[in-house]
């Protein structure tokens, strides 16, 4: 029986098809609902996991393509919300309604695991996830204090 | 209601064994898995009136406690001193789930760290639960100190007559009762037992905290559910999850008033996963609150219903709205703008001084169809019990929703039960901006469920919001001035017309109402011996619904885009300009323009034309408007001010402008003038947040129809400002005030538009008059 490895788990995938998008495997099957659905077309970044550490869209990302792959969903970023990036948007109270904040921190923990220092307009390149509250103002404060704190 | 009654249990089993369950390796079956999920390991309550004894039904379940003090629906302390607040206001990232609590703890004199924060459950004796119009603080600020100073009175009491000392010499600090002289304190939680068996004080009897002494009002700290939040483990809509729950998509009418022609099921039910197919009736008469009608998949997830519902083979019957087409629409909307309209409002003779003028600018504005499209779709589950003969004996809805109360009182009527019974728990919300006021997707899911025999979890995809939204009228404004020698206006007239939020209740109303007008259009700030303000019918052809800020949106970005024309054309100053049109201190005499002030009390929230003069004057100062002079081409400063939901703006946008056309905003300057303001940092956050979503509006907001059918369904057409688009810097100066609260929410986005649009002209001599700027060149040479 295929399997999958969710935050260092591996889970039997039984009457799942496979050409399920890894969103809803995780929300609807193993009960994760952390990650969030927006668009489902790779548009918003709500959904965003990490697939070997890199960052990617669940709802386009389908069980098959996860396939051996890692996943780490924020419910396996940290236990306690004590990941740099966390703690740089709790610091900046970057969250209004919250609900794109999971994706954005995701995100933000990918990229700048791959690239420290970022400038602003690799933020704003990189950072294309929609918050409709429109908390982008804080998010690239936040993305930089955190680069600040990781890199200590 | 046993579906209620489990619930806090479920709670707080899940809320130490949900993690772990996960984490084994050996997962037994996905099935099992699904519905693990549940409402866990967030701070929201879930309470149900069946967990109150003794008959009465109330909405704070500490009220039931035999253990706990609870002088109030609002606050109640249990015997070791932890203090219960009931949040009866919908957090959908506002932060009012801890501001109102604060001003409670703040007159009770309680310690913030042993607060604890309750979700209500929808019930009208806790009075407006609509969480909507910027209304929570200024609604029930008042009456949140009320609560809290009643508790901390009766404690004072207890603590008296334990001391045997008068009342007047005892007073609460910090979670303790103390007394003025000799040095004997005790702590709330020890006063419980005593402080239950007294009067509870009529509020003439209370004494109000004085400004000075306030610690948590106007003060920050971080929202309660921020840790959740970051962690993913804040439960929106989306993730509401009941024992045994379907997952549903439905397929809707995509024109609305259609319905369902034909039906051929056959290869969705084949579909792994799907459980059955389930059709909705359509609606009748007006739309309200009504669900639209379709074909339900069920499913044991939602991609399983999304797959279930790709499969399906149907046929609609449009209905009347099948030939609609925005573009078309607009061009008569136009034509309606020009010809006379219903005088809403009148001073002198606007027409007639026009007619002999020989110095007319006239301008013509228009605004597409605008969607909500909150972060969050539409998202509930309800679990519907019946009897025997298929009567419905319980309802429990959970669900994103800014109100409870109106999700009673649409689901009661659809299942044929009280609406009162129906009990309603409130999960965050995703975001809102209005959509969620609307209770449809609520009533889909208590219909299905009451079908099914077991709960039901309705998810809306992107495109349905897109697709089936209580859209933001589309609209034309037409205005025209004279001007006299001296380079001032000496009529106004203004004519607004779109099709009416009325027509989503009262089917055929096609006249926008007088308090729609009163957004931007009767309540004109500006000081003219002339005013004809108008509005014109139109029919609606689609669901049309309030959207942040709602006709603010098309009638101010007229008025406020409309002055800055006629600054330029009288080769003024756009800002000393406005500061004439705005004319002295004086507060606008509200009964002779027939305006209701959204039912506010003209004394206590007069239309402040000083106050509005001082935000704009704020603004400008802030963003140093004088450089507007000096700023090569490509680079401008735009201006614009207003007066929405009681709370003044004023706004100064710079844009700088490529010679391609492409646009940037590095800055944004607004003053808000809103009151009392109780949770400084979640206004800010407001007002950047309001000016994303303008920039989202001004920029590329445009939901079309064609044949009756949204053109654009999901972000990939229905562009939404990223960071990259939004403004690079937005200072936000909030006017120190000692008037009563006024709202912020909304406020923040009226004058944005247009300032953004005065600020394009500054920098190109472009000006734009037909929303969304994706629609416009503004290349320059
Ligand atoms: S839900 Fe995946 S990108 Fe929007
Ligand atoms: S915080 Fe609400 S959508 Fe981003």
């Amino acid at each position: 029986m295929p399997t999958i490895k969710v935050n260092g788990k591996s889970y039997e995938l039984k009457d799942v098809p496979l050409d399920t998008p890894l969103l809803w495997f995780l929300r609807d099957h193993l009960g994760m609902t952390g990650t969030k659905y927006g668009c489902g077309v790779s548009e918003c970044g709500a959904c965003t996991v990490h697939l070997n550490g890199a960052a990617v869209q669940s709802c386009v990302t389908t069980l098959e393509e996860v396939g051996e792959s890692e996943v780490t969903t924020i419910e396996g970023l940290s236990d306690d919300g004590s990941h740099p990036v966390q703690k740089a948007w709790k610091d900046l109270n970057v969250p209004q309604c919250g609900y794109c904040q999971v994706g954005q921190i995701m995100m933000a923990a990918a990229m700048l695991k791959s690239n420290g220092n970022p400038t602003d307009e690799q933020i704003e390149t990189e950072m294309w996830n929609i918050c409709r509250c429109g908390t982008y103002p804080r998010i690239r404060d936040a993305v930089k204090a955190a680069a600040k704190e990781m890199s200590r | 209601m046993s579906a209620s009654k489990h619930y806090p249990n479920a709670l707080n089993e899940n809320a130490s064994s949900s993690t772990d369950s996960h984490e084994r390796a050996d997962i037994p079956s996905v099935s099992r898995r699904i519905f693990l999920a549940t409402v866990s390991a967030t701070s929201l309550v879930l309470m149900g009136k069946s967990m109150v004894g003794g008959g009465a039904a109330l909405a704070n379940a500490g009220l039931a406690d035999p253990e706990k003090f609870a002088p109030d629906f609002f606050v109640s302390i249990a015997p070791d001193g932890t203090v219960t607040c009931l949040a009866h206001r919908s957090e959908m990232g506002t932060g009012i789930r801890t501001s109102l609590p604060r001003v409670v703890a703040d007159e009770l004199e309680a310690d913030w760290a042993r607060v604890k924060i309750q979700q209500a459950i929808g019930d009208k004796r806790l009075g407006d639960q609509n969480t909507d119009g910027s209304n929570s603080i200024r609604f029930f600020f008042r009456r949140m100190r009320v609560a809290g100073a009643t508790a901390r009175t009766m404690l004072e009491r207890a603590a008296a007559a334990k001391w045997g000392v008068p009342a007047s010499e005892c007073y609460a600090e910090n979670h303790q009762i103390k007394h003025k002289s000799n040095g004997k304190s005790i702590g709330f939680g020890e006063l419980v037992e005593s402080a239950r068996k007294l009067d509870v004080p009529k509020e003439s009897e209370l004494k109000l905290k004085p400004r000075a002494k306030w610690r948590f009002i106007g003060k920050d700290v971080p929202i309660t559910d921020l840790n959740d939040i970051v962690t993913g483990k804040a439960i929106f809509g989306i993730d509401a999850r009941m024992d045994n729950q379907l997952f549903a998509v439905i397929a809707r009418p995509p024109v609305v008033g259609g319905k369902v022609k034909t039906l051929d099921a056959s290869e969705a039910k084949k579909m792994v996963g799907v459980v059955d197919v389930v059709e909705l009736p359509a609606f009748q008469g007006a739309p309200l609150f009504q669900q639209l009608g379709g074909v339900a998949v069920l499913a044991n997830s939602t991609w399983a219903a999304w797959k279930g519902r790709d499969a399906l083979k149907i046929t609609w019957e449009d209905g009347e709205n099948a030939t609609y087409d925005s573009e078309v629409f607009t061009k008569q909307l136009k034509a309606t703008a020009q010809k006379p309209g219903l005088v809403l409002r009148s001073v002198g003779n606007a027409t007639e001084v026009i007619s002999k003028s020989m110095n007319i600018v006239s301008a013509d504005y228009s605004v597409p169809h605008l969607a909500h499209a909150p972060m969050e779709t539409t998202c509930a589950v309800a679990d519907v019990k019946t009897d025997a003969t298929g009567k419905v004996t319980s309802c429990h809805v959970l669900a994103a929703t800014q109100n409870p109360q109106a999700v009673q009182q649409a689901v009661g009527p659809a299942l044929g039960m009280p609406q009162d019974d129906v009990l309603v728990n409130v999960t965050l919300l995703g975001s809102g901006f209005g959509r969620k006021s609307k209770p449809d997707y609520c009533v889909e899911a208590a219909l299905l469920s009451r079908k099914m025999g077991r709960p039901v979890h309705v998810t809306w995809t992107r495109e349905d919001d897109l697709n089936h939204d209580y859209y933001h009228a589309i609209s034309a404004v037409h205005c025209e001035a004279s001007m006299n020698d001296s380079g001032v206006p000496s009529a106004w007239l203004q004519r607004a017309v779109y099709p009416t939020i009325g027509s989503t209740f009262v089917a055929g109303a096609s006249t926008p109402a007088p308090w729609e007008a009163e957004m931007g259009l009767t309540d004109l700030p500006y000081d003219i011996p002339n005013l004809s303000l108008e509005v014109g019918e139109a029919k609606a052809h689609v669901r049309i619904g309030w959207l942040r800020s709602v006709c603010h949106i098309q009638q101010n970005f007229a008025v406020c885009s409309f002055a800055d024309e006629l600054a330029h054309h009288a080769k003024r100053d756009p800002f000393e300009f406005l500061l004439e049109l705005l004319g002295k201190d004086r507060k606008l005499d509200m009964v002779a323009a027939k305006l209701a002030n959204r039912d506010a009390p003209m004394d206590e929230y007069p239309y402040d034309i000083a106050r509005l003069k001082n935000v704009l004057r704020r603004a400008a100062e802030k963003a140093d408007w004088k450089r507007t002079k000096a700023m090569p081409k490509g680079r401008g400063l735009g201006i614009a001010c207003s007066r929405s939901f009681l709370g003044y703006t004023g706004h100064v946008i710079e844009v700088e402008v490529a010679k391609d056309g492409k646009l940037s905003i590095p800055k944004v300057w607004v003053s808000i003038d809103a009151g009392i303001i109780v949770s400084p940092d979640r206004v800010r956050a407001q007002i950047e947040g309001a000016s994303i979503m303008a920039t989202s509006q001004a920029l590329f907001g445009k939901l079309s129809f064609k044949n009756g059918r949204a053109v654009e369904s999901n972000f990939d057409s229905y562009v939404v400002a990223k960071m990259k688009d939004g403004p690079r810097e937005i200072n936000v100066d909030i006017v120190p005030s000692e008037a009563p609260p006024a709202g912020v929410g909304e406020t923040g986005v009226a004058s944005f538009a247009p300032a953004l649009c005065n600020a394009i002209f500054a920098a190109t001599g472009k000006r734009i008059r037909d929303l969304p700027l994706s629609g416009h060149d503004l290349s320059w040479a």
